[in-house]
This record gives structure tokens, C-alpha cells and sequence, in this order.
């Protein structure tokens, strides 16, 4: 095996994991706690309470349009901690590598991780690193877990849906999802399908600064995407979700991908986009704030918490009819026809 | 997206709409015979728009939930011989046959791809050389000419590790079987979209001689609203006949080429549907030119026959003899995580589409 390759050696904990360790991680990792390489962080106390999570990122293929699994494991538990208003603080970076992954994808993607991190402003604080031997696991497997602080008073959770709050989708739907079973696939589709990967800590502070009290939650519509989230919503608030699908945020691409391969884009997953469930008298102010930041031009109101059967997700069709949304069963499949 | 906008466009559809609440003057039991339909119905909501003395009920118009269970079982026990890596389209990966599933074998270490054409698998085979590629083939008119075209490919070039377990079917004949059923009582059949862009409009008109209104019909609600209305005024009438307003799509006679090039791969066989039993030239076999591409002939298959779960009434759904929330493994024992019949597992099964949209609506 070749010097440019990942080799068992490199999770030994000896000469070579330090190589990698300084040559790799520390070259493009610059945050001094990590650079201390004790056996842990030491965070200093924060006012507020304190938010913790973690989420462990296995995509394929590694690299897609619009991102790669490194950013996705920062922004993924970035937008974990600021769904519930959380500040991110941290994060831990923990790799398992495949013997045999080339050295050159690994760099591609820790350059990734630690460009992510600069631009949340969310630094990598500890990490760790194992190989395991060829055909165990595919290429690298990521766990990132982050800590970030949330301000006492604040209590934000999808059991706090009220009737009338208003349902704001901060952008197009679909998005990540399409990208990567289209590419998994190996289906060229015409148009330009990408990944909506980015971090929403901002978005939501900056929502939380003006309208702290307007809130009731932010979740974000990842794996089983908006249709299974608001499920979610609607069982934890006793609630019935009304949805208008006319207002529905769909890129055309996605739009035409979905019809082609039979998916519905309420079924897929989005790592860039949040659900902001509302007082409905301050919808339209907090829409219009969203708006304005990058992470949310899109937003649109896509429905309301009404009275009625709780944990019932219905959409009022185009064409004055109606059904129920049901939470995703299984991994979205292709038809035949 | 041309041809899809235009047809859903909800001021263009609403009237047609309101048009359909006086559309009936007597009682009309519609068949949609076709899987796509069945959700298109559902996910438009039109269901919650019919007016009175309007009934729809879903025909065996989804591959996958007129695979018969021996079928599947064969299937299973291909994709667990060693050196065969197995092509399917998505939705025959949860489908339940005797004991588990595709997805079940995959856990076991089978090979299973999902792909999204047959060339898909042929490529699969000429890139894993040293395993053989079968494809299995579930689905109707509109799948076949694809098949048959990657068969033809295959001889052409002599790849010699891929080949076609075929249980492809056919749409008007078992239709026709099914319309002699007196319980029935259907007067007006919503004609598949896709099969009739092979097959052609003409292929109803043996369905008009039985007296039944015919209407071949896209996937767009303005699409499925005007079928309905021209449905129930065929029937008010007493005029029935093949009306084709899918000619976006369809043609009176169909893609000949296409059939051509079933016709030069395949020939008719009887074959078993899940629910119908074995229904005489209903299936497709490949001809002895090309049995090297027989899988059931390469690897000696069997079909073992198999019983229907107990208290699955798919059987009985497929023929729109009953509705699923009849059934009594509907939602609670039978869910698309957990399906015991082939109805809940695709996406285009009725039970599926009663769970995904019609439940408590």
C-alpha cells in the first residue's frame, strides 16, 4: 500500500497517528484548545444554560454539489444546537476511517470541516481518530458533538405549538435530499442540483434577539424532511398542521427531479432549512426578518396550527381538495413507472 | 416544466372542478386501473372533492402488488446464490414473500441494486464481470420494451453475466377476466396513461363493446377531473366509446415499434397475480432465441407455490371488491414499515396510498 493512503498504522496512537495528527488535522484545525492536544476541552462558563448534541454523518457519496460530508457534519450540529435557540459554543470532530481511504479525500475533507467551522465562527475543540481495517466501514464515518449555551429564560420545544401559530419554512425544500440520490444513483439530471448545506445559528439568533417571546420552536426537516418533522410537531403540540401546498418553497430542478423519479419533495432531506413555528399575530414580521437574511430569503408561511385531531398533518390541494401527510416510512424508494 | 404546469394549474382546474359536481346523472362506479392513477387521486385530494353517486375503485394497476408471492420468494432465493447480484426498480426492495424480504436477503449479505433502468444493470454487468447481474423484471407494458431493448443490447455485445427473470404482464387481457366478475359492477374504466402510450387507446375498445366507458387519461388534476367528468357523462348518456385526451401521450395504435421489439424478446405465458390467481397469456416469457438471458432457466428456479398471509385481503383490493381500511391488518398490523401484503409496499398500492393520504380524511 502506498504512502498516500490511509493505513492501519494511522489509528495506532503511535508515530503515525501523531504524523497525522500534526501534519493533517493541526495544519488546517487552528483553534489553540485543540492544538493543546490534552485528553479534553476546557470550556469556560457560560452564562445561560447549557446545549448539548450529537449526530454522526456516514453520507455517500463523500463529495456532492453544494458540499461534502465535513461541512455537513458542522453545520448538521450547529443547526442541532440553534433549533433550540442554543448559541453553538463547540464542537468535537471524531473520525472513523476506512484502511485504504486516499489521504487526499481525508485532507479534502478536514479542509472542508475546518473552512465550515471558520465561517460559523464554531471552532473544533477535540477530536479523535480510528482505522479500521479495509471493508469494515466505507471510506470515513464522522461524529461530531457540540456544545452551545441558551439564554435561561428561553424554552423552546415543539410541545409549545399553539392554535393559530403560523408554520415558516426558511427556504426551498428538497434540495440536499434530490442531490444526493440523484448522484447516488449515478443519474445526470439536467439543472443544478445541490446540496443546501449551511449553518442557521445566525438566522435563529437573530430572530430570537427581536421576537424572543414570539417563538414557540425551530426544528429543522433533515432526514424524513418537512412532511415527517411537522408530524413531529403536530403529535408533540396535540394539534392538527393545515398546509396550503400551493405555498409550498420547490426549486423547479428539484421539482422535475422529483416527478421524474417519483419522490415527493415533502419526504426529503434539507440541511440548510428550518421550520419556525410561530405566534401567528407576529408571522408576518418574522417572516419578513427572515427574509432579509441570507440564510432565509426564501422563507414563506406554509401553514398553521389549528384545532383538531392531534398529531394530524392535512394540505389543502390547488385544486380545493385535501389530504393527510403522513411521517416518511422507510427510506424513500423510486417507482417503477 | 412544460406539460405539467399547464395541468395543474389550479384556475384552469377549478372549474372543471365545480363542473364535476354536476356532472352526474346516474350512479357511476369507476375503475382507475393504474397504480399512478391511484395516487395521483390521492395526492391531488380529489377523492375529497367527488360528488355524490360518484365511485372510484383502485383495478391491479401496480407491478409490484400483482407480484405473486412465489414470485417473490424465487426472487429472494436468487439474490441469496452466491456470485448474483441482483437489479431491481426501488419499489420491489420491501415487498414480503413468504419469509422476508429483498431487504431482509440484503441484511443477510445478498447483493441487491437499486436501479433506475434495465440499461442500469447491464452497465452493472459489464462493470462486475465476475458476478451475474439478474434483473428482475416486475411491470406491465410500460416497463417491458425497456427490457427488451437491454436483452437486445445484451446479445448484441454477448455479455454473458446478465440476465432477466421476467414476470412482466400485461394489462388488457386480465382486465378484461377481471370485468366478467359480476360483484364488480363497474360501468366506466379511467385508462392507464403510460401502458397506453404503448399499447395504444385501441386496446379499449373491446371494453366499450362490453358497454363500458372508457378514458385514457394523464396524472395532472386537470388531467384526472376531465376524465372523470367525461367518465360519468359517457355513462349518464349511455355512450360508450374510447375517448383519448392524453394524446400528449397516447396514440390510437400505440408505440409499433416498441411492440415490435417486446414481440421479437418476449412471448405470452401464463402467469400468476397476486390476488387473480393464473391468468392465461397474461405474462411474459423470454423466447428461446434468448433464453441465455432466462435467469429461471440459467439458475433452474423453481416457484414454489405459497399462501396469502392470513387475513390479508390484498387479493380482494386488487380486484375493487373492498377498500382497505376493510381489511383488518390495515394499520395496524399492515403499515409501509411493516407491510404483510404487496398493496401496502408500493408506492402506488392502494393500501399505501389510503395510508399515506386517505387515512381519517
Amino acid at each position: 500500500m502506498s504512502d498516500d493512503t490511509i493505513l492501519l498504522d494511522h489509528g495506532s496512537g503511535g508515530l503515525a497517528s501523531q504524523e497525522l495528527i500534526s501534519g493533517l488535522f493541526l495544519k488546517y484545525l487552528d483553534s489553540p484548545v485543540l492544538k493543546g492536544l490534552e485528553d479534553s476541552a476546557v470550556i469556560d462558563n457560560q452564562p445561560g444554560k447549557l446545549v448539548f448534541t450529537t449526530d454522526s454523518y456516514v453520507v455517500d457519496p463523500l463529495f456532492f454539489p453544494g458540499g461534502d460530508i465535513g461541512k455537513l457534519a458542522v453545520h448538521g450540529t450547529i443547526n442541532d444546537l440553534a433549533m433550540r435557540g442554543g448559541r453553538p459554543l463547540c464542537l468535537s470532530l471524531a473520525l472513523i476511517l476506512e484502511e485504504g481511504m486516499p489521504l487526499k479525500d481525508l485532507e479534502r475533507i478536514i479542509i472542508s470541516v475546518a473552512q465550515a467551522a471558520k465561517e460559523s465562527g464554531v471552532p473544533i475543540v477535540t477530536g479523535d481518530t480510528k482505522v479500521v481495517p479495509r471493508g469494515k466501514a466505507d471510506k470515513v464515518f464522522i461524529n461530531t458533538s457540540g456544545i452551545g449555551v441558551v439564554d435561561a429564560s428561553l424554552s423552546l420545544s415543539s410541545q409549545n405549538g399553539t392554535p393559530g401559530d403560523a408554520i415558516i419554512l426558511s427556504g426551498t425544500m428538497g434540495d440536499h435530499g434530490i442531490t444526493i440520490m440523484t448522484r447516488r444513483a449515478g443519474i445526470a439530471l439536467e439543472g443544478d442540483l445541490r446540496s443546501d448545506t449551511m449553518p442557521l445559528h445566525r438566522l435563529v439568533d437573530t430572530i430570537l434577539d427581536r421576537y424572543p417571546d414570539s417563538v414557540r420552536t425551530f426544528r429543522d426537516p433533515t432526514r424524513g424532511g418537512v412532511a415527517t418533522t411537522l408530524n413531529e410537531i403536530a403529535a408533540a403540540s396535540s394539534l392538527t398542521i393545515v398546509l396550503q401546498e400551493e405555498a409550498l418553497p420547490i426549486r423547479a430542478e428539484v421539482r422535475a427531479a422529483c416527478e421524474i423519479l417519483g419522490l415527493e419533495p415533502l419526504y426529503l432531506a434539507n440541511e440548510g432549512k428550518c421550520l419556525a413555528v410561530v405566534n401567528g399575530a407576529d408571522a408576518d414580521n418574522i417572516l419578513e426578518l427572515m427574509k432579509q437574511q441570507d440564510e432565509g430569503k426564501d422563507a414563506v408561511i406554509i401553514g398553521r396550527l389549528e384545532k383538531g385531531k392531534a398529531g394530524r398533518v392535512l394540505i389543502n390541494t390547488p385544486i380545493g381538495g385535501s389530504r393527510v401527510i403522513t411521517p416518511l416510512h422507510g427510506e424513500p424508494l423510486p417507482r417503477i413507472c | 416544466m412544460k406539460y405539467i404546469d399547464e395541468y395543474r394549474d389550479s384556475s384552469l382546474v377549478k372549474p372543471l372542478v365545480e363542473k364535476l359536481k354536476k356532472s352526474v346523472t346516474k350512479p357511476v362506479r369507476l375503475m382507475e386501473v393504474c397504480g399512478t392513477h391511484t395516487m395521483a387521486i390521492f395526492r391531488n385530494g380529489i377523492r375529497s372533492i367527488l360528488p355524490a353517486g360518484m365511485e372510484i375503485v383502485s383495478g391491479p394497476g401496480c407491478p409490484v402488488c400483482v407480484t405473486s408471492a412465489s414470485h417473490m420468494d424465487a426472487f429472494i432465493a436468487m439474490a441469496e446464490i452466491p456470485g448474483v447480484r441482483v437489479a431491481i426498480f426501488g419499489d420491489l426492495f420491501r415487498v414480503p414473500g413468504s419469509h422476508g424480504s429483498l431487504a431482509n436477503a440484503t441484511a443477510r449479505g445478498a447483493l441487491v441494486e437499486v436501479v433506475y433502468s434495465p440499461m442500469d444493470a447491464l452497465e452493472l454487468a459489464r462493470n462486475n464481470p465476475e458476478d451475474t447481474v439478474v434483473f428482475l423484471g416486475v411491470g406491465f407494458e410500460t416497463t417491458t420494451p425497456g427490457i427488451a431493448a437491454t436483452i437486445l443490447a445484451a446479445y448484441h455485445e454477448d455479455i454473458d453475466n446478465f440476465c432477466v427473470f421476467s414476470t412482466q404482464k400485461v394489462i388488457p387481457g386480465p382486465l378484461e377476466a377481471l370485468m366478467q366478475d359480476p360483484q364488480l359492477n363497474i360501468n366506466g374504466l379511467l385508462c392507464p396513461g403510460h401502458v397506453s402510450a404503448i399499447i395504444g387507446a385501441g386496446a379499449y375498445q373491446p371494453f366499450v363493446d362490453q358497454g363500458l366507458a372508457c378514458v385514457v387519461a394523464g396524472f395532472e388534476p386537470a388531467d384526472l377531473v376531465n376524465g372523470l367528468i367525461l367518465l360519468a357523462k359517457q355513462v349518464g348518456t349511455n355512450t360508450p366509446q374510447v375517448e383519448n385526451i392524453y394524446p400528449r401521450v397516447v396514440s390510437w395504435d400505440g408505440n409499433r415499434r416498441a411492440l415490435a421489439m417486446v414481440d421479437q424478446i418476449f412471448e405470452p405465458i401464463d402467469m400468476e397475480w397476486r390476488g387473480l390467481g393464473v391468468i392465461e397469456n397474461s405474462g411474459l416469457a423470454i423466447r428461446e432465441k434468448y433464453q441465455k438471458f432466462d435467469a429461471q432457466k440459467r439458475f433452474d428456479i423453481e416457484l414454489v407455490p405459497t399462501e396469502e398471509p392470513k387475513g390479508c385481503l390484498c387479493g380482494e383490493i386488487l380486484k375493487g371488491q373492498t377498500v382497505p381500511p376493510q381489511c383488518p391488518l390495515f394499520g395496524s398490523r399492515c403499515t409501509p414499515s411493516t407491510p404483510v401484503g404487496p398493496c401496502m409496499v408500493s408506492s402506488e398500492g392502494t393500501c399505501a396510498a389510503y395510508y399515506k393520504y386517505g387515512r381519517d380524511s
